[in-house]
């Protein structure tokens, strides 16, 4: 008598479940995600990798490479022993250099991704929640941050602030250098997420939940850990699966001009620069850094529009 | 017009706090470093103190930070004599500094710099909006077919290609490894000097700069052509029997004109303070390099310099776009 539909139970979804539902319809989703999953752990497990594969980032093949440097073999010395050739002049192992300089990169794109949005998370409540003469400030601020040639200051700043953190003791060599972009990153990368952040929090302390939470007699630090906080995880996610990839190729772009971390220690812009000194005679030593680069932040790129797409359905075009 | 007379003057007292304020900046935050600017001047490894503090007597250094930014900011106006009697050099205004490393004032070295990157910035810009403004139009007549799907991926990759790998790709398949290729792999050919291998030199960085611009461009204009198709004098104009092209150009076009205007604006104006990357990577002897090989021999007066005039076009570019706005739209004058 009943239509099939009708006989299907009407079930509740909790705005998660309707979040991965969208998720799961995006074609591109799902494999994005399970290549950004795979990445990462082949980046964190890379130890577990050489063993494996038999490859090490510091061993130099000298069978690899001939007495004037040049890679025996065609196609970059692609072999079983080296699945992405050897590095041309020293005879390291590709793959394994990759993975070790992929360590560095998300190290610096993580680290950078995780203050920004401390720092864009805090500023962006204080704004938001309290108005007036707090959010004035902050409003200044970021305008004046916002209004610097960024790519110049961190070119510009890169000599002196390294030098000034290796003067403090902090850190010394790379690991200043890697200190320092991640300051910088965080620096200019934060008035962004806060901006968003300060307008949901606007938009959420007019909410009647919080108006009641107020009228119970809460604190300020209860309404904002309990009722504002857990409101603004939507665009924390998609700022993170976003600023990721940009900070990964912001590295490569520095480390291309020089200001970034400096060889030996590799990471994926510094064994990019490397490369292009071999461009003439062997382009597969720069290819195959090249394009996992590419497909690293297209892949990451992708998640978060789907992830942006499934969150928050209405900035779909 | 009274309003607009208004609007125009404050908004240009306006820029002109500001450009204060960003020149006073970033002269502050050079001078906090831990540099000696007169050590700086005669080299990295160089250390006759005879030179140094004679030096810092002529370029100004051994007086107190406000009467070096008084002097700087007179010597933007009137020029500025550095050093006295028969050793001084004066650079006429707008006079940014001296830069002892490259031995020339620092307004000459921008003057040769500049009119590369202009050539860049223009070239790319009218690549970008051609192909961003063409694709985004096809791609949103057609959308959810083959042609949106094949933009769709053209944005992806446009925007997540590092632009020095855009520069660095052209370059191995359109110079490299194509023997007998027109395209010179560096280097700027002065157009005045030879315009065709003028052109032939401008090429490739065009479609290097052009390429992830008209990635955004074709995301930019398919979004808003899509949000303005939705709007009721779409669908009145529709409902009228106009043509599909009647309404695309004179209706959904030109509301999507102001904002995509603005973008293009702002982004010109951001080159022109140097596409450091694709100069880099072409070698091509624009603002961006000028700045980079700054920072890499930490040559102070042309840093601060190119900072403060990459600024300076962004603060103007706004202001321009803002007064040009309030010619369009009386709203704006309130």
């Amino acid at each position: 008598m009943f239509s099939k539909e009708a006989e299907q139970k009407i079930t509740g979804h909790s705005p998660r479940e309707l979040a991965w539902r969208r998720f799961k319809s995006n074609k591109v989703a799902l494999p994005a995600l399970v290549i950004a999953v795979f990445i990462i752990l082949a980046v964190v497990l890379a130890p577990v990798i050489y063993s494996i594969l038999g490859i090490d980032p510091e061993a130099r093949d000298a069978n690899a490479i001939d007495n004037r440097g040049e890679i025996i073999g065609d196609f970059g010395g692609i072999s079983w022993k080296h699945p992405f050739g050897v590095v041309p002049g020293i005879g390291y192992d590709t793959l394994a250099r990759m993975l070790f300089g992929a360590r560095v990169s998300f190290l610096i794109a993580v680290s950078a991704t995780f203050v920004t949005v401390v720092l864009g998370l805090l500023f962006g409540i204080l704004g938001g929640y309290f108005r007036g003469k707090v959010d004035g400030v902050i409003g200044r601020f970021t305008d004046f941050l916002l209004a610097f040639p960024q790519f110049f200051m961190i070119l510009a700043l890169s000599a002196p602030l390294v030098d000034r953190i290796q003067r403090s003791g902090i850190a010394h060599d790379n690991e200043a250098r890697i200190l320092y972009l991640i300051i910088i990153f965080s620096v200019f990368g934060w008035p962004y997420l806060s901006r968003i952040i300060r307008s949901q929090v606007i938009s959420i302390r007019e909410r009647d939940f919080v108006l009641s939470a107020r009228a119970l007699g809460a604190s300020n630090t209860r309404i904002l850990m309990k009722e504002v906080l857990p409101n603004v995880w939507t665009p924390i996610i998609i700022f993170v699966s976003l600023s990721l990839p940009g900070y990964l190729s912001a590295e490569a772009v520095f480390s291309y001009l020089g200001v970034g971390v400096q060889p030996p220690m590799p990471t994926l812009g510094v064994i990019i620069a490397d490369s292009t000194h071999f461009m003439m005679n062997d382009a597969t030593y720069f290819f195959i850094p090249s394009i996992s680069l590419i497909l690293l932040v297209l892949v990451f790129n992708l998640l978060g529009d789907a992830l942006r797409d499934a969150l928050d359905p209405k900035s779909e075009t | 017009m009274n309003g607009l007379v208004t609007y125009i003057t404050r908004r240009l007292g306006l820029t002109v706090l500001i450009l204060l304020a960003v020149s006073f900046a970033v002269y502050v935050i050079f001078s906090l470093l831990p540099y000696d600017p007169a050590a700086l001047t005669c080299g990295k490894s160089c250390n006759d103190p005879g030179i140094i503090a004679a030096n810092r007597v002529r370029l100004g250094y051994d007086k107190p930070f406000w009467v070096q930014y008084w002097l700087f900011l007179s010597g933007l106006f009137v020029g500025r004599n550095f050093g006295t009697g028969a050793a001084a050099i004066f650079c006429p205004a707008p006079a940014f500094g001296y830069s002892f490393q490259q031995h020339a004032c620092v307004t000459s070295l921008l003057g040769d710099a500049l009119p590369v990157t202009i050539y860049l910035a223009v070239g790319a810009l009218v690549l970008w909006l051609i192909v961003g403004v063409g694709l985004g139009i096809v791609s949103a007549k057609f959308k959810g077919k083959i042609w949106d799907t094949l933009s769709t991926a053209f944005v992806l990759v446009g925007t997540s290609l590092p632009t020095f790998l855009t520069g660095l790709m052209l370059i191995i398949f359109l110079v490299i490894k194509w023997d007998g290729s027109p395209f010179p792999s560096d280097g700027y050919t002065a157009p005045e000097e030879d315009f065709g291998q003028f052109l032939l030199s401008m090429v490739l960085p065009w479609i290097t700069l052009a390429f992830a611009y008209a990635a955004i461009y074709t995301r930019f204009v398919r979004s808003q052509i899509l949000e303005i198709s939705t709007e009721d004098y779409i669908r009145t104009a529709k409902a009228k029997g106009l043509s599909d092209g009647v309404i695309l150009g004179k209706h959904t076009l030109r509301a999507a004109l102001a904002p995509i205007v603005t973008m293009a604006g702002l982004d010109f104006a951001g080159l022109l303070g140097g596409a450091i990357l694709t100069e880099a990577v072409f070698n091509l002897p624009g603002m961006g390099r000028l700045s980079l090989t700054a920072v890499v021999d930490i040559d102070l007066p042309v840093i601060v310099a190119t900072t403060i005039v990459a600024a300076a076009i962004v603060v103007v570019m706004n202001m321009i776009l803002d007064i040009a706005y309030a010619f369009i739209d009386p709203r704006v004058r309130v």
